[in-house]
């Protein structure tokens, strides 16, 4: 146990105009931290920051990002490849951007896992397949199958869940994971990243507008707006009794089901 | 007074390359009136973007018919289809696919209102007050897709997709990258358009409570089928299907 990740005074800038402000928090392994926050505030950012993925604009400014005593912004770009995916996972907002358009799931997912020194075709099907099942997929072949155009936007972010776990990460930066999924489905989903935290201690950092999923998920929770944080805290305690005005206002505007 | 969109008997039947038949959507027919909301829900994969893109003509119907406005578009193209879009636009699940990443989102919108006839100017100016309805400040109009958040990708395609002030907007999981405060703004414009010029909507959601306050009726889809259908209140407080039931249980 003990920390796994730091953010340390964090700025994110593109094209040189600072878009995240001094943001700092730590994640302990077996931890889920909750961010939620305004559209555009920086969320996507403060996850593609850890993995050296803000593209050609973007930069991390100031501050540190803290893996294991390494600073990720300062990895070359070998040694982010040798730890993305086996030690640090992430599921991006636009599942079907992670994937490519020509080649069918389950070869794109082998070619990611001999990448990382799995070599059985066979065992690796037989993996995917049990897990495919457990994201309520009927029929498991037929995703290995698929082209990703051939599925539902629904069943490309579950195939991006499941990609980011085959692997067992140490750390899941998950982007919006379950946006694109009816809440019968959520649920499934949600209970397979709990059991991976349970079994392997996977700390996740979880972006999501739906409120619901982080009351059912996290420990922590960090409320973002126009770059900076506006709140931190236990993820109960910030729910029950928020202090900032934004978090308050964000909450109050949850739509509610009249049952 | 005629609907503004009615479907008969849609049906879609993909095939894999091995040949295997998918049955994606199967016998839907319902229809959407001037004015009026109307959700589909269900399971990820009932087939939902699938009965959305068979509207919209993006992909071909196996069997069935399509009429919007009072005229068959089942088979149109060409000039007719370009006609129909004047009437109906989409607002796509993914906000990637809506914008080409070679053009700025200010480019997008502006292109769509100039294809059907404003000039430069108009079309700047007009793209400009768009954006801002949709919560965007006017610098949005030269960056590109890819230099925008989810959310602000999703507000950008909400602009264009009202930019022609259509009779029935079509959004898959159109709000789904928002946060709810934002999402409230938008569902206000989107309330404000309906009142003035009776705009209809399709709106395609995995957020029941969401539907329940924005829609007036809704659809439930499972495996390719409406299974249930009816006033929003009336499905989400008293479903009657098992599916149904099961779907509206598992909300958080
Ligand atoms: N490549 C880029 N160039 C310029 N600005 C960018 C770029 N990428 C993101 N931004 C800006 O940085 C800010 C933060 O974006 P980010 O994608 O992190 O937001 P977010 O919190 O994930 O929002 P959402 O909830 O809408 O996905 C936004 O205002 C966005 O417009
Ligand atoms: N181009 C295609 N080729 C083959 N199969 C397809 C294609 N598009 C969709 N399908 C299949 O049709 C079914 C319905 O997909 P659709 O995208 O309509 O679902 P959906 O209800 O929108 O789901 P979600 O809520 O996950 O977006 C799925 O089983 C999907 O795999
Ligand atoms: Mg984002
Ligand atoms: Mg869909």
């Amino acid at each position: 146990m003990g920390e796994i990740l730091r953010y340390d005074h964090v700025d994110v800038s593109y094209n040189g105009l600072c878009m995240v402000h001094d943001v700092s928090f730590a994640v302990q392994a077996g931890e889920i931290l909750g961010i939620a926050g305004e559209s555009g505030s920086g969320k996507s950012t403060l996850l593609r920051a850890a993995m050296g993925l803000l593209g050609r604009d973007g930069m991390v400014t100031r501050g540190d990002i803290w893996y294991g005593g390494r600073s990720l912004p300062d990895l070359s770009s070998g040694e982010m490849r040798r730890i993305s995916g086996s030690e640090i996972g992430m599921i991006f907002q636009l599942a079907g951007s992670s994937f490519c358009a020509i080649r069918t799931v389950g070869v794109q997912l082998f070619e990611m896992m001999q990448a990382h020194g799995m070599e059985d075709r066979k065992l690796f099907e037989e993996q995917a397949r049990e897990l495919f099942a457990r994201f309520g997929f009927p029929d498991p072949q037929r995703i290995l199958d698929s082209y990703p155009f051939q599925l539902s936007g629904g069943m490309q972010q579950r195939v991006g869940v499941a990609a980011a776990m085959l692997l067992r990460p140490k750390i899941l930066l998950a982007d919006e994971p379950t946006s694109a999924l009816d809440v019968t489905v959520q649920k499934q989903v949600i209970e397979e990243m709990l059991l991976v935290r349970e079994m392997f201690g996977t700390a996740i950092l979880l972006v999501t507008h739906n409120m619901g999923v982080i009351r059912a998920m996290a420990d922590k929770l960090l409320v973002m707006r126009d770059g900076r944080m506006v709140e931190y805290g236990e993820a109960g305690e910030v729910l029950e009794h928020p202090q900032a005005p934004y978090t308050k206002q964000l909450l109050a505007a949850v739509p509610r089901l009249r049952r | 007074m005629a609907p503004v969109l009615q479907v008969e008997h849609l049906k879609k039947i993909f095939f894999s390359d091995a040949g295997e038949e998918l049955t994606a959507v199967n016998d839907v027919s319902f229809a959407v009136h001037a004015g009026e909301k109307v959700a589909i829900i269900g399971e990820s994969g009932s087939g939902k973007t699938t009965v959305a893109r068979l509207v919209t003509r993006l992909s071909d119907v196996t069997e069935g018919r399509i009429v919007l406005m009072g005229k068959d578009i089942t088979r149109a193209s060409g000039r007719k289809l370009r006609g129909a879009y004047a009437n109906m636009q989409m607002v796509f699940q993914s906000p990637a696919e809506s914008f080409d990443p070679r053009c700025t989102l200010g480019d997008g919108i502006a292109e769509c209102l100039r294809n059907f006839g404003r000039s430069r100017k108009e079309a700047e100016q007009e793209t400009l007050r768009l954006l801002r309805v949709c919560g965007l400040a006017a610098d949005f109009a030269g960056r590109y897709p890819h230099e925008a958040s989810g959310g602000q990708c999703q507000r950008a395609a909400i602009a264009r997709a009202i930019a022609l002030k259509p009779k029935l907007l079509i959004l898959d999981e159109a709000t789904s990258a928002l946060d709810v405060t934002v999402q409230a703004e938008i569902l206000a414009l989107l309330t404000q358009l309906q009142r003035e010029f009776s705009l209809a909507y399709l709106f395609i959601c995995h957020d029941i409570a969401l539907v329940q306050d924005f829609c007036d009726r809704v659809l439930v889809m499972h495996e390719g089928r409406v299974v249930e259908e009816g006033a929003s209140e009336e499905v989400i407080r008293r479903p009657k299907q098992a599916y149904t039931k099961r779907l509206i249980d598992s909300v958080l």
